[in-house]
């Protein structure tokens, strides 16, 4: 089996002394969505910020293509082909929509390709060609969603973490976005996607990992997962029948 | 009192609010990037008027003498953000506000150490008798003074809004976190704002010490000034510190004019208050932050 895209080892994330994350093991391989689902406050959005290196981990190991970069600043990360789409998206509010993704291309050298990159987001998600010169903040949410995502990819990252992509979208929007995801996995890219919602999670990933109280529980394939007897009454909502 | 004598007023008030606009720049500059207050900002205004004052003693030429005392600043402005402030960058704006006014008692203390106590002078930029406009005189040092401010704000209008180091300022003073995710070094983006703030605040010095004089201990009303200024117009945002600057400027002069001059610094801290009371976005500032 070829080495993993990114591979992390035992993590543990905390605040001063406060665990947040403890030894979380996983990992993503190219044209893979790897999923993370669990209740609010299980430590997910925590784990993918110290994947991305915004908080930085206290113990515990990540490789990202075969190189360790435990405790890499973001924009080193950035560097090394990682890009995080993050909690409550971040945008540059008063700033163009096309100058956030100029941002997102910021470390890119050669304007040939960060043009084709441009182009190829348009391509994705046409409405932010239309809304290029319009203020971020003056965005719907599922544009709003759209530009983090299309940011992220200015800078041509080989893995995405994405935290709640579907958060507070309409399900048309979010069938919209995961259709893109779908596409950008099966050209290869390394998704590891946060979710509350395990249902359309499970249906997009091929692997899966449970977080409770900062600890992976469960890991398995998407379809094991969704099997799961446990993972269908507490985060699948059988309760309510199949929805 | 006659039109010309009220335009010699208004001809003041724009000269001294030119400088404040140049000092209170740098204020913004510092707060966009960092979120404090550099209160050793008037010392780099000091420091403009007495490193250009040392060269031309040293024999070097004016305009070398002020293009080096302008750069030197901002390499005190930038070692300052390194060696004082950046050690201590996660321990708290007031904590840092504090090193600032450290910092401001330590070079105001070397420059009387290096320089002496007593006034300096620094000559015109270009002597000749004033230029006279509808019955008014302009020295033309403030001449000087205006296009210096000018440059200094179409510069720094082109700096932030066509350059990628000034976009990735603009996305730094957002939000750190979200431009580090870009892959900005927020750290050379602040450091490189403290040397600009630096050699504006240098620039205004320099420029008007011609006119005033300048000592060892000038910094101090003059960071007063710049500060009232930035936060008049509204924090952060450039164009409204040169907006502040020149209402401030003009205020200050017409008071001069119409009540007392021995009101003309209590203006300001008036102004100051006021504006912190019932308008604290300042003039130009949108009321809230936009939050995304």
């Amino acid at each position: 089996m070829p080495e993993p895209l990114l591979a992390v080892t035992a993590l543990d994330v905390g605040y001063g002394h406060v665990p947040v994350v403890r030894e979380a093991s996983l990992d993503v391989s190219r044209g893979e969505i790897v999923t993370i689902i669990g209740a609010n406050g299980a430590g997910k959005s925590t784990l993918l910020k110290a994947l991305a290196g915004l908080v930085r981990p206290t113990a515990g190991r990540v490789m990202l293509d075969g190189h360790e970069v435990t405790g890499f600043a973001p924009e080193k990360l950035v560097r090394q082909g990682l890009a995080l789409v993050p909690e409550g998206r971040m945008l540059f509010g008063p700033m163009a929509v096309s100058e956030n993704l100029a941002l997102g291309a910021h470390t890119r050298r050669v304007a040939a390709e960060v043009a084709a990159d441009l182009e190829r987001v348009h391509t994705l998600f046409p409405v932010l060609a239309e809304r290029s010169e319009q203020p971020a903040a003056t965005l719907s949410g599922g544009e709003q969603q759209m530009l983090a995502i299309a940011r992220a990819l200015m800078s041509r990252p080989r893995i995405l973490l994405l935290d709640e992509p579907s958060l507070g979208l309409a399900p048309k929007v979010i069938a919209d976005i995961f259709k893109v995801l779908d596409a950008l996995r099966a050209d290869g890219l390394g998704i590891l996607l946060v979710e509350q919602d395990a249902n359309l999670a499970l249906k997009h990933a091929q692997h899966g990992h449970v977080m409770r109280s900062g600890r992976v529980v469960m890991s398995g394939t998407a379809a094991e997962l969704a099997d799961n007897d446990d993972v269908r009454l507490i985060y699948l909502g059988a309760w309510h029948g199949n929805e | 009192m006659s039109s010309s004598e009220l335009l010699q007023f208004l001809i003041s008030g724009l000269q001294n609010g030119a400088v404040y606009a140049l000092v209170g720049l740098g204020f913004t500059l510092v707060y966009a990037s960092t979120g404090i207050i550099n209160f050793a900002q008037g010392e780099f205004f000091m420091l403009g008027g007495m490193l250009a004052v040392a060269g031309v003693r040293m024999g070097l030429p004016l305009p070398l003498s002020i293009l080096a005392a302008v750069l030197l600043s901002a390499g005190v402005g930038v070692a300052m953000e390194r060696f004082a402030l950046r050690p201590r960058r996660d321990s708290g704006a007031l904590v840092l506000i504090i090193i600032t006014i450290g910092a401001s008692m330590v070079l105001k203390s070397l420059a009387r150490h290096i320089f002496g106590p007593n006034e300096m002078a620094l000559p015109a930029f270009t002597p000749g008798p004033p230029v006279l406009l509808l019955g008014a005189a302009i020295d033309r040092q403030v001449l000087w003074i205006w296009g210096l401010t000018i440059v200094a704000v179409v510069g720094l209008t082109l700096l932030y809004t066509k350059t990628k180091l000034g976009r990735a300022m603009r996305a730094s003073s957002l939000s750190h976190d979200a431009a580090r995710l870009m892959g900005i070094d927020t750290a050379g983006v602040v450091m490189i704002s403290f040397g600009l703030a630096a050699a504006l605040g240098a620039l205004g010095g320099a420029a008007v010490a011609p006119l005033t004089q300048t000592a060892f201990d000038v910094g101090a009303r003059a960071g007063l000034k710049g500060f009232a200024a930035a936060i008049l117009g509204g924090l952060g945002n450039p164009i409204a510190a040169v907006v502040g600057g020149l209402v401030l400027g003009v205020l200050e002069s017409l008071s001069v004019a119409f009540i007392s001059s021995t009101y003309k610094d209590a203006i300001s801290l008036v102004l100051l208050l006021a504006v912190l009371f019932l308008r604290p976005q300042g003039l130009l500032g949108k009321s809230g932050r936009e939050k995304v």
